[in-house]
């Protein structure tokens, strides 16, 4: 016997997100899925956010690990509310854990909610946990061969960062083609070159974030 | 690896689908599989067979259907395969290719007893 299905693999995770996109969505917290290779530099580039904009807006952090909470013991220096979820090897976040510590975090006072995703370029890519957008942080380290390697994770990201650009002189990183691959596959992205070591770059990465902040409470008061 | 996340998913539904028809054995699981689905069949292939061990799934058959990249060009109207994630229409240059389809990762019928 033959039974039709037609039924998205997935569709539990991406209920359970639209579920959670409906809580940030009430409050007007803007959500970033912050994505990218281990050591690509997402805590720094977190850390310097953290740094620059706390003062001025409302955020907390949940860091997704395999094992560790070295991530969150970095994010808690700047005294910035930070969750740590331990995928025990699970290789991203999803999101059921995302909202299983929901309840840890003060929604109705929050502007900003940063999800760092586990150090990965595939597999986050493919699951949602409720954010307004993606973003991708790639190192001018990691090669400017990795957009078309791992195409998906810049197709779902509104924004790429390519952060350590102090580093250009000592690399064969040709940014030009790296960003040529990178709008090809989603020409509708933003690209920023950055370096949270030299801070490069950096002011137009917080503007960016700053007035995604701002659209998403703007909305929230249109609707009531 | 997140392959054993989708098994899990395809196993979920297949079970409930089986269960809600009586079904005593699955033989037969069809999926349809986007071209930038972004997964890698044998890793799932091997992640379905380790979680089916011992369930009405267990010597059933994943049958892949696999969907082309095809985008609509919002801007010329012409239809494409899109090659090599390239999403620049390949007949104006614009970047305003709509994806049609390539992105599917869906189970799509069942073969049962």
């Amino acid at each position: 016997m033959e039974i039709q299905v037609m039924e998205d693999i997935l569709g539990r995770n991406d209920q359970l997100a639209s579920e959670n996109q409906m809580l940030f969505a009430k409050r007007g917290v803007f959500v970033l899925n912050l994505m990218g290779s281990p050591g690509s530099g997402k805590t720094s580039l977190l850390e310097k956010t953290m740094a620059a904009l706390k003062d001025n807006l409302r955020m907390a952090v949940i860091e997704g690990d395999l094992f560790t909470s070295k991530d969150a013991d970095r994010i808690a220096k700047y005294d910035v509310p930070v969750i740590q979820i331990n995928t025990s090897g699970g290789c991203h976040l999803d999101a059921a854990m995302v909202q299983k510590v929901l309840q840890e975090l003060d929604l109705e006072n929050l502007d900003l909610l940063v999800v760092e995703n586990v150090g990965n370029l595939v597999c986050p890519a493919e699951f949602n946990v409720g954010e307004d957008v993606k973003a991708v942080v790639l190192s001018i380290t990691e090669g400017d061969d990795k957009p078309l390697k791992y195409p998906l994770i810049f197709k779902e990201s509104a924004i790429a960062v390519l952060n350590k650009v102090d580093l250009l002189p000592y690399t064969n990183f040709d940014m030009a083609a790296a960003k040529k691959d990178i709008t090809s596959i989603h020409p509708a992205i933003s690209v920023l070159e950055v370096s949270c070591t030299s801070s490069t770059g950096v002011e137009a990465w917080y503007d960016w974030l700053k007035e995604k902040v701002a659209a998403k409470k703007m909305a929230v008061n249109a609707h009531g | 690896m997140h392959e054993m996340a989708i098994a899990e998913g395809i196993l979920d539904i297949a079970l409930d689908y089986a269960a809600r028809n009586q079904a005593r054995k699955i033989q037969c699981i069809s999926l349809r599989l986007g071209e930038m689905s972004g997964v890698e069949t044998d890793a799932l292939q091997f992640c379905f067979t380790a979680l089916t061990k011992g369930t009405i799934a267990e010597t059933a058959e994943l049958k892949l259907n696999k969907i082309p990249l095809v985008g609509l060009c919002r801007e010329c109207g012409k239809e494409t395969h899109i090659e090599h994630y390239n999403f620049l229409c390949p007949n104006c240059d614009s970047g305003q290719l709509e994806i049609l389809s390539g992105r599917e990762l869906q189970v799509e019928y069942l073969e049962v007893d």
